[in-house]
């Protein structure tokens, strides 16, 4: 057989989102292990690409800050380390409310964020619109972190991956994993048109496609694909810094909108719509964009004068328990996974590829990620890891 | 039971589509974007002008004039949305909106007749973007509708015969027009009037305009490589400068262009309706699959006229009528199955010979595909957005696009407010070009909701 | 920001070859008087009273619409309450008041934008 049917690596990473590239990136820059990326059709089009771009810390569980914060200071070096533009707007990051329940919410979550390294301020309605002036009278409080704020996810995943590239990473798209098996110590993937590669250890970061890997290395995880429903608006003049979210415990009140510096506004949020894993597909219900474009005029009048000029949804994987599947295999040696972000991923993705570098590399992290272990899915006891 | 047939677009194919139901007893919601029904061909004025249809319509004004009459004739039997856009379709759904009140509405149907119409097709020509460029189609409404020239000195540039007729228009409505532009040869090949000759009537009538306006003293060149629209951020256009058939640099002062290159179809609601597409070498772009009945690939999704196949006015008619018939069919509704076993031979092969008049037209005026590789690099293509050509091929040389929505998600290319519309043929031939793969294998960009811009206060009647 | 209209008289873009005995109507275009005639559009209106529509956002200059058939989207402009108008597709009404620039009800700028303008740090 010829070197390139039969290709060989230290590391082999089934899966081209951001979880898969900035793995790549970091496993080449920060420990020059061999690494080949297959991506089953482009670099950083499915979730990576279609989600709304949000790099925030606050409002997620506790257990992620840590991983947040680590995956911050990647954000705020990102377009020195792979030398583009990934438009990162480090301008803030505000989540509102309309109730004061969900107000006293937000000001305990100020006080259990900040031992974990992260400094929130609380804005009463009345200083909210001295500083923004833009929210209805429905709003009563918000909570800002003042160095999050959003970046561009179309550029993202096909920069990183551009970027691991240069560093020396075998990057194949095009290239659909058919299935992989464990041949002594190796893992070996092949590929739909018959290529074959190797590596003494293996990456899974297929994002809603997981499911089916894990399964075969016995390690099922029940993941659903949810479409996130997004829309952008025309170009309007640049006039608002900071992400901004409704906190809500209300699904189809939970907005989310950033304005880019060319003026456009892109928003999300409310109710998922249909992805279809299988067939590669996934659909904005007209439904959800009409009472998006409510719930924005209720949160924010202005937006009543706007015009919506294009819709678009994406495949992003959820697991039963909102805990992504983040580490090493609980059976198989080599093995490890990054995957069921649950539509919070793109935020925390540089840190998620510096630490599976880390982990794949030393065998260990510095930051905690034993709660997103994929070994709570098993429902029977631990057995003796699979050797072939 | 009676079927709830909806259908978009009020110019000739859906009149058309509309009468056809009427007569076999069935009452349609007609929904059109315009206030008044026409479409773009037959475009009305408004209330209170005074021009006649001969005026306005020259030798289809008795085209004009029953097709109007039909349609007043039909308001009773139908129900009429006027000035209302369809800006989405999911299964047997048809999501609208009234423009003037923001109020949305959405029409379940069992057949859904897309007649959604087209508009020019443009190439770009690097400083097409200044104040004072338009497109052939507007040219003629500002003139049709509005009794307005879109400029005092005209010059008009592009090729297809809505280029001379335009052109015929302007100069006997008074219009000061400088230069008519072609970039297609002045005689058409030997294949291309075999097409033309399918319509002979057509074919002597655009002799016969070229032949007035030489007479008018309109300069009349042929072969010609649009070079640039000179103009000022400012002031906007102050000239056009191209390379002529012998390739000298010829420069005309002017204060408008109108451009464009023959039309291209409106397939959004297609698109959304998840009908299949295929590539047409013919004309180089993506055209919705349909079998000689308009039925696209949907079931209970027809398309006619120029939203599915550019053969003209008259082409619509037929093919909104033999698609609104085929919909009975497909229903089986008794009265509309005997209209339809009657007719839809007869309809075919009038298609079929405008079918054969549009291959002769694409032949005889072709799409200069080759203009759009050979923009230079600073020339804008998406107006929207102002992307150039030279940010198109850096999608594709520097960061790896070889395909068109990749292409639109590295330049931003197509993700302004017309969504494609204007630069989407060209840029597919940029990025073909930049990639070296035929413009069939690049994709075409994908449809998203809305269909045009929605506004934000958009909502149901309470 | 762009320079308003220049001031009417000075030159529009189109010119009327016929239907001009139709009834004058006043309208406002960026807060300057201009008269139309009824069954103008407001794109006709805007092109007889002066030379553009709008400015592209993106530096390349000003607009005057250019499919003048909805299909384009290059001519919205604004009335004064903010709404949005595409000129091409609306007919001017008496009193008719509209704005080629964003007026500051339709998308205000916030104070912490303007504020980072002036240079001011905020935290």
């Amino acid at each position: 057989m010829s070197d390139t049917t039969q290709q060989r690596s230290d590391v082999l990473i089934v899966g081209g989102g951001l979880m898969g590239t900035t793995t790549a990136l970091f496993l080449r820059r920060h420990h020059g292990l061999r690494v080949t990326l297959l991506e089953r059709e482009l670099i950083g089009r499915q979730a990576s690409g279609t989600n709304f771009g949000n790099v925030r810390r606050q409002g997620r569980d506790l257990a992620q800050i840590p991983l947040a914060n680590r995956a911050r200071a990647v954000w705020g070096r990102v377009n020195e380390l792979l030398g583009e533009d990934l438009e990162f707007a480090p301008l803030g990051h505000l989540r509102v409310c309309y109730t004061e329940a969900q107000a006293a919410k937000l000001e305990q979550h100020v006080r259990d964020v900040q031992p974990l390294g992260l400094d929130l301020k609380m804005f009463s309605a009345d200083a909210l619109r001295r500083r923004w002036g833009i929210f209805s009278d429905a709003v009563v409080a918000g909570s800002l972190s003042p160095v999050d704020g959003h970046a561009n996810p179309r550029l993202a995943g096909p920069a990183f991956g551009r970027a691991a590239q240069r560093a020396g990473a075998h990057i194949h798209e095009h290239s659909e994993v058919a299935h992989i098996e464990r041949v002594g110590t190796e893992f070996v993937a092949h590929t739909v048109d018959g290529r074959q590669y190797r590596a003494a250890q293996l990456l899974v970061t297929t994002g809603a496609w997981s499911a089916r890997f894990a399964q075969a290395f016995g390690e099922p995880v029940p993941l659903d694909a949810r479409g996130p429903q997004m829309g952008v608006t025309e170009p309007l003049p640049y006039a608002i810094a900071p992400s901004i979210g409704v906190s809500t415990p209300i699904e189809e009140e939970g907005l989310y909108f950033r304005q880019i510096a060319r003026g456009n506004i892109v928003f999300g949020g409310g109710l998922k719509g249909p992805a279809l894993a299988d067939v590669v597909r996934a659909y904005v219900k007209p439904d959800n964009t009409l009472r998006q474009l409510r719930e924005l005029r209720r949160f924010v009048p202005a937006f009543a004068n706007v015009q919506l000029i294009r819709v678009w949804s994406g495949i992003e994987g959820y697991t039963d328990d909102w805990v992504p599947v983040m580490g090493p295999s609980a059976r198989v040696p080599g093995l490890h996974y990054a995957f069921g972000f649950n539509g919070e991923g793109f935020a925390i993705s540089p840190g998620v590829g510096e630490v599976m570098a880390e982990l794949i590399a030393t065998g260990r992290t510095s930051t905690p990620i034993d709660a997103f272990a994929i070994g709570r899915f098993a429902t029977a006891p631990q057995s003796q890891p699979i050797t072939t | 039971m009676t079927p709830r047939i909806v259908i978009v677009g009020a110019g000739p194919a859906g009149v058309r589509a509309a009468q056809a139901l009427v007569e076999a007893g069935v009452r349609p919601i007609v929904i059109d974007e315009g206030r008044r029904d026409g479409g773009q061909i037959y475009r009305r004025q408004p209330e209170g002008f005074t021009r006649t249809h001969a005026m306005l319509y020259g030798s289809e004004a008795a085209k004009a004039q029953a097709l109007h009459n039909d349609f007043d004739a039909l308001r009773a039997q139908i129900d009429h949305r006027a000035e209302t856009l369809a800006w989405n379709v999911t299964a047997g759904q048809l999501h609208t909106v009234h423009a003037p009140s923001g109020e949305t509405a959405t029409l379940d149907f069992d057949a859904l007749i897309v007649c959604a119409g087209a508009t020019d097709r443009l190439m770009p020509v690097p400083g097409w973007h200044h104040a004072g460029c338009y497109s052939l189609g507007a040219a003629q409404i500002a003139l049709k509708a509005q009794a307005c020239a879109i400029g005092s000195r005209v010059v008009f540039m592009g090729s297809g015969p809505l280029l001379y007729l335009v052109a015929a228009q302007y100069v006997k409505a008074g219009a000061r027009v400088d230069a008519v532009l072609d970039t297609s040869p002045a005689l058409p090949t030997f294949t291309a009037l075999r097409g033309l000759l399918n319509r002979p009537r057509l074919l002597l009538r655009g002799l016969a305009l070229k032949a007035s306006l030489r007479l008018g003293g309109v300069k009349l060149l042929n072969r010609i490589s649009p070079l640039r629209i000179e103009g000022t951020a400012e002031g906007g256009v102050s000239g056009v400068v191209v390379r002529d058939a012998r390739g000298a640099e010829r420069r005309l002062a002017c204060d408008a262009v109108g451009l464009g290159w023959h039309l291209r179809a409106e397939t959004q609601l297609a698109d959304l309706a998840r009908c299949d597409f295929e590539f047409e070498p013919l004309s180089r772009q993506w055209l919705p699959r349909i079998d000689a009945c308009g039925r696209s690939s949907m079931p209970g999704v027809y398309l006619a006229g120029d939203g599915a196949r550019i053969l003209g006015a008259d082409g619509a008619e037929a093919a909104g009528r033999l698609a609104a018939l085929a919909a009975l069919d497909d229903l089986k509704h008794e009265r509309g199955r005997t209209l339809f076993a009657a007719e839809q031979a007869g309809l075919q092969r009038t298609l079929a010979t405008m079918n054969g008049f549009r291959e002769g037209l694409a032949q005889a005026f072709p799409w200069p595909h080759a203009q759009a590789a050979a923009l230079p690099n600073d020339a804008v293509v998406c107006r929207c957005e102002a992307v150039t050509a030279g940010e198109l091929r850096r999608s594709v040389r520097e960061l790896g696009s070889q395909e068109l929505n990749r292409a639109k998600a590295f330049s931003r290319v197509g993700m302004g407010r017309c969504q494609g519309r204007y630069c989407g043929h060209a840029a597919a031939e940029i990025v073909a070009a930049a990639a070296s793969i035929p413009v069939e294998k690049i994709g075409r960009l994908r449809g998203q909701a809305p269909v045009k811009p929605l506004s934000m206060s958009a909502q149901e009647h309470e | 920001m762009s320079k308003p209209l220049p001031p009417a008289g000075s030159g529009g873009r189109f010119v009327r070859l016929a239907e001009t005995s139709r009834p004058a109507l006043h309208l406002r275009i960026d807060g300057e008087p201009a008269t139309a005639l009824e069954g103008d559009t407001l794109l006709v209106a805007l092109l007889t009273h002066g030379r553009r529509v709008r400015t592209s956002e993106f530096g390349d200059g000003t607009r005057a619409g250019f499919c003048l058939m909805g299909a384009c989207q290059d001519c919205w402009v604004w009335d004064e309450a903010g709404q949005r108008l595409r000129a091409c597709s609306t007919v001017v009404t008496e009193g008719l008041a509209v704005r080629t620039t964003p007026p500051a009800s339709s998308w205000p700028v916030t104070p912490e934008v303007a504020a980072r303008e002036r240079g001011e740090v905020s935290s």
